[in-house]
């Protein structure tokens, strides 16, 4: 592989950069996680070839333009599959995946859940602002009941969905939950997130300025806990984790909430793959294995 | 006329046709002869009727032909069902303790089995159906060897005892048929020739192993399952990496992006999953990574008939997901068609960068046929196109990790710009759904630029010159200049040739343009061949004539006359002879021949 070329120190946040700049509006939450990403992929200096950035469809599905390693920038909910699709085709890239609420737990509901029972090898980075942003501002699957959008000018009626509990359940191997605003906490999360060897699952608070105006910066700084601050708490129990992933209100917790490491990931439960990365292998079937797919035939 | 000999078995799902077939398939294959199976069943795992026709001969047999020869119906509702399909000639063997026969034609010889006097009832279940095996061989003129060597093979996990107590019960059937019963006039044909079997699924799933397709997934859907169960079964010794997944839109992106990785990738599905894959598609084409997409079309709109096949899925396929881009589809022509067009699409789909759809149906899917092993070649002809990977020396080692002025949409005069694949160093580009520029910026928000995007769409739509360039173009089959020429495409080439050949024995002159590439359509190529013909007849599997209105849209052509089959069931010949007969007699200009076997 040619992925010794570059001298890991060469790696800088310049590197990173992607060949233009975020159109989100100014103030947007998308910023910090962004910058986030390019600050852990820099400490962890992967070299910028060998990671792939997916995303769907949304404000916050823009990300890979802004970033300067390989891009796909797919379907409306369809990040997840691709990126499964392409992890499984050469499981030594790094992939990440990114995109918004709608995207991801809406849409991309279906797809959300599987990935995660599959435990895919990949990073899944929810910008969740509680908002369609794109759209111009209606009801999106985590916005709260009684929020007034253009969709339900009346008030939410539907219970929003609770993202950790979900991929908890689904038996994601990692998941954690960060806030744009707070960047260096973010930062780790983001780092651990992509050396797990599983499916990540990181749900990232990032306020929409310009359709939210219920959950705002203002709104989480006072109420997010960094669930590492509370020494007691356990990341490898399940029961704990979701016992945490219900508190809302006063007190949201922020961190990793859970991760386990005794289940393989796909890639790496797949015999088919032992030989390494699908990509790399001759298209011939060998003339032995041929024949006899023929003679069971005859 | 072909010399060909078809048995038809028929009975609830569950009483074991299945057996029974596999073993006349494995017997007449080994005599060296030429076969075709279609199994014409219903939505249902326990129960119903399910009526499997396999009609052999030493002479290419292409479809299920007119005439049952042998008909074994293992249950009162098949006798009740077929027995007034027979004709001079033709047997019945039945369980005379069971089943009672109705009136049947003049010249049908009723074949009785005393079941409980030939064979401990109570210890085999399906012991008529072995007794009718043995009865039937000996009638057909095959020593009881062949049917011994079979049954051995056929019962060997389960033991020597249960292989002695078959092999005695087949023994009795045939034995007691040598006294009771008039064998067939020409005892079946030996040849030299050895052909494999399979279907038109096995076929598709081989070609895609031949074709170095590293990444397969599907959702399971009638009739198209078939294509994964070769796919897993197969896909440690194949290395080829398959997936079940959630839903065909998750597979159609998972296959996308297992292309964009670099692999060869594949799916299968029916109508309906299809439908669902539609928006992947698009994504395929603005993206420039090839995928190939196969649809096994059955009965539609809709969930429905699962089990029934059909050709109508073309305008779906014209029209899969929305705005202009290149597409390249085609409908294999016949079982052993299916392997061999699997590599050829690739090629296509690599070299210009787009998806490449394959119309099969399931006629075709679950068919199975006879098809010379030297058909079934694993060394086809690879063409990947200009992709640019770490091991073909494009992935300059020394390279800047930064983007370099590479432009992944770097616009050409063939439209096909050189594809990165990611991993290579100093290619760095994002791939989007949105409109991009040549480097890949996107330019359908703060960039929208109406030039640009012509350019781009321009450099996309240019690639289908070079397509069409690809892509063989149709010919005529017979003479030139003949009474009446019957026009087709894809899975209907076998039962129109066999008609065209029983026309021009009764001294109709027929000849034939079967259609295997679809889009992009030769239609000059097409116009050529036609405007020398006497009488068109379009004869299609669907209700509305949907190759004759594409035909039309594209060349303005207008044939004389339709003939059209929607009620799930294949054409037969004479369906089509008949038709073709009343036609040229100016009687109607559409023909809907009646379906006679009633599955």
């Amino acid at each position: 592989m040619a992925t010794s070329v570059q001298r890991a120190s060469q790696l800088t946040m310049a590197d990173l950069k992607g060949k233009v700049d975020p159109d989100w509006c100014p103030g947007c939450g998308d910023f910090g996680v962004l910058a986030a990403l390019q600050k852990a992929l820099v400490e962890l200096q992967i070299p910028t070839h060998n990671v792939v950035t997916i995303s769907g469809i949304g404000c916050s599905s823009n990300l890979p333009g802004y970033v300067n390693t390989y891009g796909m920038h797919t379907l409306h909910g369809r990040s997840l599959a691709v990126a499964t699709g392409l992890k499984l085709a050469n499981h030594e890239l790094t992939v990440v995946v990114t995109g918004g609420d709608g995207d991801g737990f809406g849409i991309g509901g279906n797809h959300f859940v599987h990935t995660m029972r599959r435990n895919v090898d990949l990073l899944y980075i929810v910008m969740d602002n509680q908002i369609y942003g794109l759209t111009t501002g209606q009801t999106s699957p985590t916005s709260r009941i009684g929020m007034k959008t253009k969709s339900m000018p009346f008030g939410n009626i539907e219970a929003p969905v609770n993202p950790i509990s979900l991929a908890l359940a689904a038996g994601a191997t990692f998941i954690a939950r960060g806030f744009s605003g707070e960047q260096k906490h973010l930062t780790e999360l983001i780092k651990e997130g992509i050396q797990h060897k599983g499916f990540s699952f990181l749900d990232v608070f990032s306020p929409c300025v310009t359709y939210n105006h219920d959950n705002t910066y203002q709104w989480f700084r006072p109420r997010v806990k960094k669930l590492e601050d509370d020494t007691a708490y356990d990341s490898t129990d399940w029961t704990a984790a979701m016992e945490k992933s219900l508190l809302w209100g006063e007190e949201i917790p922020i961190g990793k909430f859970f991760e386990r490491t005794d289940v393989p990931s796909l890639h790496a439960a797949e015999p088919v793959l032992n030989e390494g990365p699908l990509v790399h292998r001759d298209l011939r079937i060998p003339p032995d294995i041929a024949r006899s797919f023929i003679e069971e035939l005859t | 006329m072909k010399q060909t000999f078809a048995v038809s078995i028929g009975g609830a799902a569950g009483q074991g046709v299945a057996t029974p077939g596999d073993i006349f398939a494995k017997i007449f294959s080994r005599r060296g002869l030429n076969l075709n199976a279609y199994n014409a069943y219903q939505s249902i795992i326990r129960g119903g009727h399910t009526f499997l026709t396999i009609r052999t001969g030493a002479e290419k047999v292409s479809n299920m032909g007119d005439r049952i020869d042998l008909l074994i119906p293992l249950n009162q509702d098949t006798m009740n069902r077929h027995l007034n399909l027979l004709r001079a000639g033709a047997s019945c063997i039945y369980n005379a303790d069971t089943i009672k026969p109705g009136p049947a034609a003049d010249g049908v010889q009723l074949c009785p089995l005393p079941v409980s006097e030939l064979a401990d009832i109570t210890r085999n279940k399906v012991a008529q159906n072995t007794l009718a095996i043995g009865a039937g061989l000996h009638m057909m003129g095959i020593g009881f060897p062949a049917l011994e060597e079979v049954l051995k093979e056929q019962f060997k996990k389960k033991g020597d005892a249960v292989i002695t107590e078959n092999v005695s019960v087949a023994r009795a059937g045939y034995d007691y048929a040598a006294g009771h019963f008039a064998a067939f006039p020409n005892p079946l044909p030996k040849t030299e020739n050895r052909y494999a079997i399979l279907s038109g699924n096995t076929a598709m799933a081989m070609g895609g192993a031949a074709a170095g397709v590293k990444f397969y997934c599907a959702y399971p859907m009638s009739p198209s399952t078939g294509v994964l169960h070769w796919m897993a079964a197969n896909a440690r010794k194949a290395g080829i990496m398959v997936r079940q997944v959630e839903d065909e839109i998750g597979v159609i992106n998972m296959t996308i992006g297992a292309a964009h990785a670099g692999v060869r990738a594949m799916c299968a599905t029916s109508g309906g999953g299809f439908a669902l894959m539609s928006e992947g598609l698009g994504m395929s084409a603005m993206m420039e990574t090839p995928v190939v997409v196969i649809n096994c079309q059955r009965a539609g709109p809709s969930t429905g008939v699962p089990t029934k096949t059909e050709q109508g899925d073309l305008w779906q396929m014209l029209g899969a997901a929305f705005g202009d881009y290149p597409r390249v589809i085609a409908a294999p022509l016949d079982i052993g068609d299916c392997f061999k067009l699997i590599p050829e699409i690739f090629n296509i789909a690599d070299r210009f960068q787009c998806p490449g759809l394959v119309l099969c149906d399931l006629l075709l899917s679950e068919g199975r046929l006879s098809v010379h092993p030297k058909e079934l070649d694993f060394s086809p002809a690879i063409d990947r196109g200009e992709l640019i990977t770490a091991a073909n020396g494009n992935g300059d080692s020394s390279a800047a990790p930064t983007n370099g002025d590479y432009k992944r949409y770097k616009f050409t005069e063939s439209g096909v710009s050189p594809r990165a694949i990611p991993g290579v160093p100093g290619h760095i580009h994002t791939a989007a759904t949105d409109e991009h520029q040549e480097d890949g910026v996107l330019i359908s928000d703060e960039f929208t630029n109406p030039t640009k995007r012509r350019a781009m769409m321009e450099k996309r739509m240019r690639k289908v010159t070079g397509i069409e360039a690809a892509v063989p173009r149709p010919t005529l089959a017979g003479p030139r200049g003949a009474d009446v020429t019957l026009i087709g495409w894809g899975s209907t080439k076998g039962v129109i040739e066999e008609a065209c050949e029983i026309l021009n024995e009764q001294g109709i002159s027929a000849n034939q343009l079967q259609i295997r590439w679809l889009a992009p359509l030769h239609g000059d190529a097409i116009l050529e061949i036609l405007k020398d013909s006497r009488h068109t007849i379009i004869v299609e599997n669907n209700y509305s004539g949907q190759f004759a209105r594409y035909l039309r849209s594209e060349t303005s052509f207008v044939p004389n006359g339709n003939i059209r089959k929607y009620d799930g069931e294949p054409f037969m010949p004479h369906h089509i002879v008949e038709s073709v007969k009343e036609q040229l007699a100016g009687k109607t200009k559409l023909s809907v021949p009646t379906h006679e076997i009633m599955v």
